[in-house]
């Protein structure tokens, strides 16, 4: 399907793709639903509000008989409503475990790394990270007297909010999603885009120099690893025809995994993924050896503490697009086969890959030191960029050999 | 409206005394171009605690722990270096033995100084892996020293005349099964480091320091034999058995922090090497031979200077003695305090990012820099 511009991608709700058949599982609830195929967390929505509101309704009428409360408690308006933001809390609940599961698995085998034990809190250290959160809750809330207050603030809220909407904004599976854009892939992308801004403004306003130095560092950051990657979803969106994650995912279901024909481009995007979650080889703005704690050092308590989390959870979301373009995201190409993989597994399996990526990750924190301005800059454009285009090219040789169908 | 105009191209950064790259309290203020550093100015003294001055109520053997405090990866040699003038002083030769268990203990304390500062160099390079496993390996070598001497870090072993015990039961063969592993996870840390292109990129060709200029700052240590001055005092002005042993003094020519990173490496493999000759040659001296002299208290009158390779670069002793049994005064030359003057060349010209590795390559020990 063709369109003429981003506006008729985003209103054409008729290309919305339904996957009727995941419905009929669980009992399909189209006729008030938002949307057009079965959603898992609206369906949770649903089926709470059902019993909770079902019950308080029938409670009342207990009381009041015939009153108009209890009816609008269970009329489709009220459901939907209340589904709504239930499944808001539970897709925001699983990425926060998940975000919790990497961090936990990031301290482990950095640990084994190490040759340290990692966490011990908890069962195999996996409660460490409450501690850390409920330490950091703790803490006074400092901040600085001459600082810009409102650029301060805002420059903080926008960068955990940015973080923790993109990792909302990743679906889990056909059935796991907020809103199925068409444009999802572009939409996360630009959100992605967006944090190196606000640390710079953020670094701007709080009257340090470390933080200036490091807020300007993401800058510097950014130039070098964004166009690379934007390289590359180029090629990905080229090659599957799609903005959409689920039509990407479908594609590379119904052909191939884009790894096979795209090699290079995962070995750029995981470097790329790296840069843009601000991870150890390339976390010059919080390089802690020479500015302190970068554009956060005068972030303090709770704010530092979700500024980790936030980075984190940009780490799942560099991961989860990694796993997306070229992994396949929840498709798993001989598990699928048998009947029951789509209605129970393909979250988990579409968690586990991303916990596999972040293995990269992790190892390259181990292994690596931290990389210099310039030379992120240096590898940025001398190294990641003609890999990209290189991948690019071999995209589009294939997508051509391939429609005019020749060698296959 | 008359306004004041401000140099808004540059920056004055003030990175210490609590800042992460310092290893200690001290500060380095830098002038900034953006990233490029134009000057920079470092500034010592925040741990001066009267150390010389408070030499000079102490008699010569309580001055002994005292030399310990100095620098806590470098204990050993300090101690060693004040018995060393204590003793030129009485003009005495140290007993065989104690001159081999020096040496092995003097190039344990190198070791594991060493370690300390590959540990930091990096967290300077932003790398927790090399950190962990230097401080792993040196935590062996501080068991060495636990055996040898009971104590990791203040050890307290060399006396006036001797040392002060000799060796425990199975301090042979502990020590050598010590080096042997150690050499082999020294080879795991030099692959996460040297083989690492991004690790050589970070520390290659920046800090450029040239031999002239070495010796105008008065640079001792792994920092000048990374300029291509080949001096080393073990080897050309020998004290304890040192004159027997066989051994490389590494020399590299480029004058950058890659230099002086790789000379410290060279040098544990060197230490290595040493200890294993001292340890052969122990066995060659019978137990019962004596380890220590017995050594009158007062000190005659008369002006005496000894000078020893720390780990860090050379450490001098100038004692006056009066005749009594306390120095009339006892200065001490520190490595790092003379290094550190070179700060000012090195960082100029490098990128902020590069001033925690540059400054790495000195190995800040602030106790004994402001004594």
């Amino acid at each position: 399907m063709s369109y003429n511009n981003v506006q008729d991608w985003i209103i054409n709700r008729e290309d919305w793709t339904p996957v009727e058949k995941l419905g009929e599982t669980f009992g399909s609830i189209v006729d008030i639903s938002p949307y057009a195929g079965y959603n898992l967390p609206y369906d949770v929505g649903v089926k709470v509000w059902e019993s909770l509101g079902g019950l308080i309704a029938w409670l009342i009428n207990l009381i009041v008989p015939g009153n108009p409360v209890s009816l609008a408690l269970v009329s489709d308006w009220f459901t939907n409503a209340l589904a709504i933001v239930v499944m808001v809390v539970v897709i925001f609940a699983i990425g926060f475990v998940t975000n919790l599961t990497m961090i936990w698995q990031e301290r482990k085998f950095l640990g084994r790394q190490m040759d340290r034990r990692g966490t011990m809190i908890g069962p195999l250290g996996y409660l460490q990270c409450l501690g850390d959160g409920l330490k950091t809750f703790m803490k006074e809330n400092v901040a600085p007297r001459a600082i810009d207050k409102k650029i301060y603030w805002w420059g903080v809220v926008l960068v955990i909010g940015t973080s923790v909407l993109l990792a909302c904004m990743i679906p889990l599976s056909p059935r796991w999603y907020i809103v199925n854009y068409n444009t999802g892939l572009l939409l996360i992308f630009a959100f992605f885009a967006l944090a190196p801004f606000l640390i710079m403004c953020a670094g701007w306003a709080q009257n340090n120099k470390y933080s200036l130095i490091g807020g300007l560092r993401a800058a510097e950051l950014m130039i070098s690893y964004e166009v690379p990657m934007l390289i590359l979803f180029a090629a990905t969106v080229y090659m599957t025809g799609s903005y959409n994650i689920g039509e990407i995912i479908q594609w590379q279901e119904d052909n191939i995994w884009l790894i096979v024909p795209q090699i290079i481009g995962f070995f750029v995007c995981v470097v790329c993924a790296i840069a843009e979650s601000e991870r150890v080889p390339f976390d010059l703005s919080e390089a802690e050896a020479e500015l302190v704690e970068g554009w956060q050092t005068e972030y303090a308590g709770m704010k530092w503490g979700l500024i980790m989390l936030g980075d984190y959870f940009r780490g799942f979301v560099a991961c989860a697009l990694v796993c997306i373009m070229y992994l396949g995201g929840w498709s798993m190409p001989v598990i699928e086969s048998f009947g029951w993989y789509y209605q129970y597994f393909p979250e988990l399996f579409m968690v586990l890959k991303t916990c596999f990526v972040f293995i990269f990750f992790i190892t390259a924190r181990g292994a690596l030191p931290r990389v210099r301005t310039d030379q992120i800059v240096n590898v940025g454009w001398k190294v990641l960029m003609p890999l990209a285009v290189i991948n690019l090219v071999i995209t589009i040789l294939i997508k051509w050999v391939v429609d005019n169908g020749g060698v296959f | 409206m008359a306004q004041e105009k401000m140099n808004a191209d540059k920056m004055w950064l003030t990175m210490g005394p609590q800042h992460p790259f310092s290893h200690g309290l001290w500060t380095l203020r830098v002038e900034v171009d953006g990233e490029i550093v134009t000057d920079a100015e470092p500034e010592v003294g925040y741990l001066h605690r009267g150390w010389e001055k408070e030499c000079e109520q102490r008699d010569y053997q309580k001055i002994i722990p005292m030399a310990d405090r100095l620098c806590y990866s470098a204990s050993m040699t300090w101690s060693h270096l004040f018995c060393k003038v204590a003793e030129e002083a009485l003009d005495i030769e140290v007993p065989e033995r104690a001159q081999y268990l020096r040496v092995v203990a003097d190039e344990i304390c190198r070791i594991q100084s060493h370690l300390m500062w590959l540990a930091a160099v990096g967290t300077d390079a932003g790398n927790l892996t090399i950190f962990l496993w230097a401080l792993r390996e040196r935590e062996f070598m501080l068991d060495l020293n636990v055996r040898l001497c009971g104590q990791r870090l203040t050890t307290n072993y060399p006396r006036i005349g001797g040392v002060r015990n000799d060796m425990p039961y199975y301090f042979e063969r502990d020590c050598l099964r010590g080096i042997e592993r150690f050499e082999k996870a020294l080879w795991d840390i030099v692959k996460l480091t040297d083989e690492s292109s991004i690790f050589v990129g970070r520390v290659k060709g920046i800090g450029h320091i040239s031999r002239e200029e070495c010796a105008n700052l008065g640079i001792t240590g792994p920092a000048m034999r990374g300029c291509g001055v080949d001096y080393d005092i073990r080897r050309d002005d020998p004290y304890d058995a040192y004159g027997e042993m066989d051994f490389y003094v590494p020399v590299y020519k480029d004058g950058d922090a890659y230099a002086r990173f790789r000379v410290r490496i060279e040098e544990m493999f060197q230490s290595c090497l040493i200890i294993k000759q001292a340890m052969k040659k122990l066995e060659s001296i019978p137990k019962t031979a004596p380890y220590r002299l017995k050594v009158p208290k007062a000190i005659p009158e008369g002006t005496h200077m000894a000078r020893i390779e720390d780990p860090r670069g050379e450490g001098v002793m100038y004692l006056i003695s009066d005749g009594t049994d306390r120095p009339y005064r006892l200065k001490v030359r520190s490595p790092v305090f003379v290094n550190v003057s070179a700060s000012k060349r090195m960082v100029q010209g490098v990128r902020i990012a590069d001033i925690p590795t540059v400054m790495a390559m000195i190995d800040m020990c602030l106790g004994e820099t402001d004594r």
